[in-house]
């Protein structure tokens, strides 16, 4: 099978200062199906205008970007939208979940574009229901993001990234507003997607995170300085059982009458 | 589907924000009840000034003398004292399509009846006169064509002229003299109330024309002659026949009389209360206008407000014409459930109005429409400035808005 995302040399210029800034210099990349991919890098690195790009929300000023064997410099605006709605599902850093909407409907929503519009409401329905189960949120369906916790409102919204069965899961700083235990728990949940084959890329800055993926990449100046598979990767489970131990442990000590 | 989509979703974010929907609604409300009642009263007012000119008699047609002049000084409609009865009787005999007609002639006298006097007008008309002006008796009746034809002392009087010369007993039966002759009151009409000119038509004694001319008033003329057609399509037909009579009956002199219909009279008579309802309208339109403009200002704020949901919805598939068909709807929406509370209202004000003030208030259907439909064009006017600018926002710049 060819890699769902292969690019080739692409560049990115921001012409729009006064001096263009040269974003990303000549990055190649392939990606197998089934891998789980973090990009790493300091602020100004590139990687969120690489990950831009790879969302198919930016265009490369050079070079070749196939998705799923599709070149995306040949679609218009409208076919780059339908392209993100079929291919890809995204998952973002602050949730960007619609406030006062329940959990479903925001599930929901990208069945509402792109080729799913002919699905019927109740279709739409079990899907999303569906999504929210794979998460482990069934029984928050009809809560309000505001009535779900940091890690409730991530997981709602990888369902959502999930409903369109993307080729594709990108992920922009996933964790970046959560506490290192919730952290855990939606990288379990990015764990467990990965398991069942569905392909992985997200962008993080914190070196813990990335070693739940299985490959690692880190950008400087806009070009790849290091892509390496990961070693010694830490998995979700086990570390959430290490710390539940931990918590019972310091429970027992910090109440010695019992 | 695709429009049901985007149906459901224009829905749910209008749900999202039940209270800011429903003020923005209001300036559609409020303009919308506004043209509803301020029409109503117009059309009340119009329905009126109808009523009163229908009370003239239905399908009328007046024939009025023309202008004299005598030594160069010309004496205006009115004053040519070259109708006769003759005329009249020419009418009757010749036009098709009549079903009633009456001479007219109008005078002030003074009247003298139990011990009381009254000065009131003293007309001379034909038995035909109640049925062609629709007048019908109180008590009574209306003298006959026997009595105008022997010049009989006999007369019907108004409520008003009842009330002020007998005013504890029933008139019928007795006397009152005109010019000292004693006329047999044979009836008393039924009140008629003001004229559409203001005056009493009630303050008046009726007297058979023959008798008005060689008794009472001694001339040769007459004021007027009412005509009343059949049908209403008939009643410009009738009107050039009796055109054509009287011209062909003066034999080549100028024309001196003038034929009118009560429609002309009516058209005159509206004209006012049809200038008041457009103003009413104006206004209301006004503030219908800034219902829309209030709409145009909520949804560019609201634009502004959910630039992240749209980056949201651009981001995982939306097209631009997806966000410009949802912000469009959702402002269509606004302004047309606005202008259905609105007409409900309306409907309600001008009842309450009506039911409090007296108003005469008839609740237009053709407006009712209008201003459903108008509501929704502002909506779709005002909606479409911000609903486009949310189209055309970058997935990117979007996500990024704080």
């Amino acid at each position: 099978m060819p890699p769902v995302v292969q690019i080739k040399d692409i560049h990115k210029i921001y012409e729009s200062g006064e001096v263009p800034v040269h974003a990303v210099r000549g990055v190649s990349l392939d990606i197998q199906r089934g891998e789980f991919i973090a990009l790493m890098g300091a602020s100004g690195s590139g990687k969120s205008t690489l990950m831009n790009m790879l969302g198919c929300l930016d265009r490369q000023t050079k070079g070749s970007y196939l998705l799923d064997g599709i070149d995306i410099d040949k679609l218009d605006r409208n076919e780059l939208a339908d392209l993100r709605n079929q291919k890809l599902g995204f998952v973002f850093q602050g949730f960007n979940l619609l406030a006062r909407t329940t959990a479903l409907e925001n599930v929901e929503l990208p069945m509402l574009y792109g080729r799913h519009r002919k699905a019927s409401a109740d279709e739409i329905r079990e899907r999303a229901m569906h999504c929210l189960e794979i998460v482990g949120l069934a029984n928050r369906a009809d809560h309000m993001p505001n009535q779900l916790s940091g890690g409730q409102q991530q997981r709602v919204a990888i369902a959502r990234g999930l409903v369109n069965q993307p080729q594709v899961l990108l992920a922009d700083e996933p964790t970046g507003n959560l506490d290192s235990k919730t952290s855990i728990e939606v990288m379990g949940v990015f764990q467990k997607l990965n398991d069942q084959g569905i392909t992985i890329v997200m962008v993080t800055h914190e070196l813990d995170v990335a070693r739940y993926c299985k490959r690692n990449l880190i950008l400087r100046d806009g070009v790849v300085v290091r892509d390496a598979p990961v070693e010694d990767r830490s998995i979700a489970a086990a570390e959430m059982q290490r710390i539940q131990a931990a918590e019972t442990a310091a429970k027992l000590t910090a109440n010695p009458a019992a | 589907m695709r429009f049901t989509n985007t149906l459901r979703v224009a829905l749910r974010a209008l749900r999202r924000n039940t209270m800011r929907s429903m003020l923005t609604a209001l300036g559609m409300i409020i303009g919308v009840a506004a043209v509803i009642t301020m029409v109503s009263i117009g059309n009340g007012a119009k329905a009126q000034v109808e009523a009163q000119v229908a009370s003239l008699g239905q399908n009328l047609i007046t024939v009025m003398p023309g202008s004299s002049s005598s030594g160069g000084s010309r004496g205006g409609w009115g004053s040519s004292t070259s109708l006769t009865p003759e005329d009249a009787d020419a009418i009757l005999a010749d036009v098709k399509d009549i079903d009633g007609l009456s001479p007219e002639i109008r005078d002030r006298n003074q009247i003298l009846a139990n011990g009381l006097n009254w000065n009131t007008n003293v007309n001379g008309v034909g038995p035909d006169y109640g049925y062609v002006r629709n007048w019908p008796m109180a008590s009574g009746s209306m003298f006959t064509d026997q009595d105008v034809k022997s010049l009989a002392k006999v007369c019907v009087i108004g409520k008003t002229v009842a009330d002020q010369v007998f005013p504890n007993e029933d008139p019928v039966g007795q006397t009152l003299r005109i010019r000292n002759l004693p006329f047999r009151i044979l009836g008393v009409m039924t009140p008629k109330g003001f004229s559409i000119f203001g005056s009493d038509e009630d303050d008046v004694v009726l007297i058979p024309y023959t008798s008005h001319m060689k008794r009472v008033s001694r001339r040769t003329n007459i004021s007027m002659i009412r005509i009343q057609a059949d049908l209403p399509e008939n009643i410009a037909s009738v009107k050039l026949a009796v055109e054509d009579l009287l011209t062909q009956r003066r034999r080549g002199r100028e024309p001196d009389f003038a034929v009118r219909t009560q429609e002309e009279l009516a058209t005159a008579a509206t004209a006012t209360a049809k200038t008041m309802t457009g103003l009413l309208a104006g206004i209301a339109g006004v503030s219908l206008i800034v219902g829309g403009i209030g709409i145009m200002n909520i949804m560019l704020v609201s634009v502004t407000e959910r630039t992240r949901e749209i980056g949201i919805r651009l981001a995982i598939g939306a097209h631009g014409r997806d966000v410009l068909t949802q912000f469009l709807i959702e402002a269509i929406l606004l302004s047309s459930l606005g202008g259905l509370i609105g007409v409900g209202i309306g409907i309600g004000g001008s009842q309450l109005l009506s039911a409090y003030n007296g108003w005469p208030v008839v609740v237009p259907t053709m407006w009712i429409v209008i201003s459903v439909v108008g509501s929704a064009f502002v909506g779709i006017i005002s909606g479409f400035y911000p609903a486009y600018k949310a189209a055309q926002l970058d997935p990117i710049d979007a996500l990024r808005y704080e």
